[in-house]
């Protein structure tokens, strides 16, 4: 059977598990809003609507099946944010969680930021798994004893306990953003970060919470003449001097914190003139950067915008150096899609761990991987259906036109309330997260 | 150039599509998100462009056709023999492109007028002073129209028999044909083709009229989307009402609503609009000249000098 890609020509995609209500009721609350590696890969942790991160942590490879990874299970869950109300401009502020960035692991506990809309928060995820015991002079539920009943002394003792995963909030970083953040990223010197919004950036050092700097802002004199947003921001991951963020207009702009404090000024703007044959009414939408990703070699980047992914040499300004039209069959139908408010959809997208992959989500459970190296894509589809234990996914087509085929499935029968926004790939090996609107998919390379 | 073929609703729909999300977004939870809003704001600007575009086709169109019609009509009844003769040989030409076969008569005199070739006349020299004041308004708006309508709609006053500034049909025999408009004061010499304003009293409310909406644009997003709500209402500048250049008469029209909603989010994206200023200035300026060109249905007693 021909590959079916995604790292290689031989790649084939199983079900691994998922995560989440069955029910086809879905609780708003439920709607997962970001999935996120850590840097090792050992943990996974999910961002819903309800404000609620969920950390799943893949168990040790068992000695009696050596060739099966592990499988991710829960591992801590914490109310990240809660609804909030701005009285001042009788606003209210979203629960929802948009970013998780993990950080560097340090020590034995993990860090994480996460974000909604107005604060962002750094969570400390540590384990106890051992308490100390015999105290003198309390009880073993924590009562103070009497001190005249105490008659020896003892030396308390670590004993070993269930295991206990805590989560507490060592940071909250707040009332820095007038409008929606969007987007943060952890700098490569793992001291500081930047937090995006609509029209501003701002740099932040992790210890410090009651100032930032802002670094970029884009908010004309006058707001009638505003023309674009800010999108998406990322550092390099290599130099901790050089973030890029990407606009409502398509265009991306790397800057150089070196160059000066504020970096209004661009060292690089990435833009790809529009192909006039193509206009529409709905040109900008389409044309609008939902998510931007460095590669792990920090040589390229990846945008994705409505319908397509493109793969920038950050050495070329001019145009992208690939191209990857991910449902170009929505072309015709953006009408509809911007009627259903489909078209304004933020997908994300990511890499593999060797950069030689790329895969974003699409409607109707799809989600689609490119493979740079062998030319290659394939569509894959997240349900319950293909759920047995190990079962390879079969690759799905989308017919266009004419007569359908077998097995394929027309334009007109996508399910567009099923769409695949947030998707993750595993640092080092071929597992990656696939977020339904409720449900989270892990599938693995078959071994 | 918008392709609005492969959209199935067309650019009114949209635009009250759009007009209902941003409605919308007021009480959407978490606030009104900025770049939704500016997305929307760009289909708006777009249907638009494509509704206006479509408007400003039909009314030319209509324009002409009555214009034709009521301009043959009255000069028919005025002189019916004498250019019946010199007009006839432009007939096919001037009488509009939907194939109103009136007799040419003055129609001719009167119409998009490259083919014009006509009469020596005395030229009747305006007075300078009025046309100042406007040519530099004038010149904004009217400055990229169309060469063979509208060379110097705004021209300042220049001298009697100068027809250097021409530009195209330089080598032309110069010929001229001057009309004073009683009802307006407005004295039209066309020349070579060219139709010149001389004295533009009410032209100036004309080119006012068609400009304010695009400095309205720029100042403020409640004009432009006021703009959309006054396109159905527009009614050309006919003879009669030619001083009452409706398209600055947006009061009556029922955008407070409208332009609370764009308010909203506190910004006028007449950014957008901007962009578009070049655009949008060659058509104010196009339509400048249609409603100059409509005011030629004004000669209820034109004089025609040879």
């Amino acid at each position: 059977m021909a590959g079916a890609g995604g790292g290689g020509n031989d790649v084939q995609w199983c079900f691994s598990q998922v995560k989440g209500a069955i029910d086809d009721d879905v609780a708003e609350a439920d709607i997962i809003s970001t999935v996120e590696f850590n840097h090792s890969g050992e943990l996974l942790a999910t961002g819903d609507k309800g404000g609620r991160v969920v950390i799943f942590q893949q168990e040790l490879e068992s000695k009696n099946q050596p060739q099966c990874r592990g499988e991710y299970n829960v591992y801590s869950t914490f109310q990240s944010h809660e609804p909030e109300f701005d009285y001042l401009k009788s606003l209210e502020i979203e629960e929802k969680i948009n970013k998780i960035r993990w950080l560097p692991q340090k020590n034995a506990a993990q860090f994480l930021l996460s974000t909604n809309d107005k604060t962002i928060k750094l969570w400390k995820i540590s384990e106890r798994d051992k308490r100390p015991e015999g105290y003198n002079l309390k009880e073993e539920d924590g009562r103070y004893r009497d001190p005249t009943t105490v008659t020896t002394l003892r030396v308390p003792v670590f004993q070993p306990m269930d295991l206990m995963v805590e989560a507490s909030p060592r940071r909250v970083f707040s009332n820095a953003h007038t409008y929606h953040i969007n987007s943060i990223s952890v700098n490569s010197d793992c001291e500081t970060y930047l937090s995006a919004d609509d029209l501003r950036i701002n740099l932040w050092n992790l210890e410090i919470t009651d100032r930032s700097f802002n670094i970029v802002d884009i908010k004309p004199a006058n707001m009638e003449e505003l023309t674009e947003v800010i999108t998406a921001a990322e550092f390099h991951p290599n130099q901790c001097n050089t973030f890029v963020y990407s606009s409502s207009k398509g265009t991306i702009r790397l800057c150089d914190m070196r160059a000066s404090a504020l970096c209004d000024q661009h060292s690089k703007l990435f833009e790809e003139p529009e192909d006039p044959s193509n206009r529409s009414f709905f040109s900008e939408i389409i044309s609008s950067i939902s998510d931007v990703k460095f590669s792990h070699s920090g040589r390229y980047m990846m945008t994705r915008d409505y319908l397509s992914v493109k793969i920038w040499d950050l050495n070329m300004e001019s145009r992208p150096v690939e191209t990857y039209q991910v449902h170009e069959y929505l072309r015709s139908k953006l009408c509809s899609l911007y009627e259903n408010d489909c078209i304004f959809d933020k997908f994300e997208c990511c890499w593999n761990g060797n950069d030689s992959v790329v895969m974003t989500g699409s409607y109707n459970n799809f989600f689609r991987m490119f493979d740079r190296g062998y030319r290659q894509d394939v569509t894959l589809e997240a349900s319950r259906e293909s759920s047995k234990p190990r079962s390879v996914l079969k690759p799905r087509k989308v017919c266009t036109g004419g007569k359908r085929k077998k097995d394929e499935i027309s334009v007109d029968s996508l399910d567009f309330n099923k769409k695949i926004l947030h998707t993750a790939w595993h640092p080092q090996d071929n597992i990656i997260a696939v977020a339904t609107t409720n449900n989270l998919y892990i599938f693995q390379d078959k071994l | 150039m918008i392709n609005t073929m492969e959209c199935a609703v067309d650019a009114q729909s949209l635009i009250s599509i759009s007009l209902r999300k941003i409605h919308n977004s007021r009480t959407q939870r978490g606030g009104i998100k900025l770049h939704k809003n500016l997305l929307v704001s760009y289909v708006l600007r777009n249907a638009r462009q494509v509704y206006m575009n479509e408007k400003y086709a039909e009314i030319y169109r209509m324009q002409q056709y009555e214009e034709v019609m009521t301009v043959c009509n009255e000069i028919q009844e005025l002189n019916p023999l004498d250019l019946a003769e010199d007009c006839e040989e432009q007939s096919g030409d001037c009488c509009g492109n939907d194939g109103v076969s009136e007799p040419a008569s003055l129609c001719c005199a009167l119409l998009p007028v490259s083919h014009l070739t006509a009469v020596q006349s005395a030229h009747i020299q305006a007075p300078s002073a009025c046309s100042a004041p406007l040519s530099l308004q004038s010149d904004e708006v009217c400055k990229e129209t169309e060469p063979s309508f509208y060379r110097s709609c705004c021209a300042e006053a220049y001298p009697v028999s100068n027809c250097d500034f021409s530009p195209v049909n330089n080598n032309l025999h110069c010929n001229k044909t001057t009309v004073l408009d009683l009802d307006t004061h407005v004295v039209t010499t066309v020349e070579n083709g060219y139709l010149h304003q001389d004295c533009c009293a009410s032209f100036q409310q004309c080119c006012q009229g068609a400009q304010s909406p695009a400095k309205k644009r720029k100042v403020d997003f409640e004009y432009y989307i006021s703009d959309i709500e006054e396109v159905p209402d527009f009614t050309p500048c006919k003879r009669a009402k030619f001083e009452d250049c409706s398209y600055a008469n947006s009061e009556h029209l029922d955008t407070s609503n409208i332009s609370n909603l764009i308010s909203i989010f506190g910004s006028g994206f007449s950014g957008l609009v901007s962009r578009q200023a070049d655009f949008e200035q060659a058509m104010n300026g196009q339509f400048c000249s249609k409603q100059a060109l409509a005011s030629l249905g004004a000669w209820t007693r034109a004089i025609v000098a040879f």
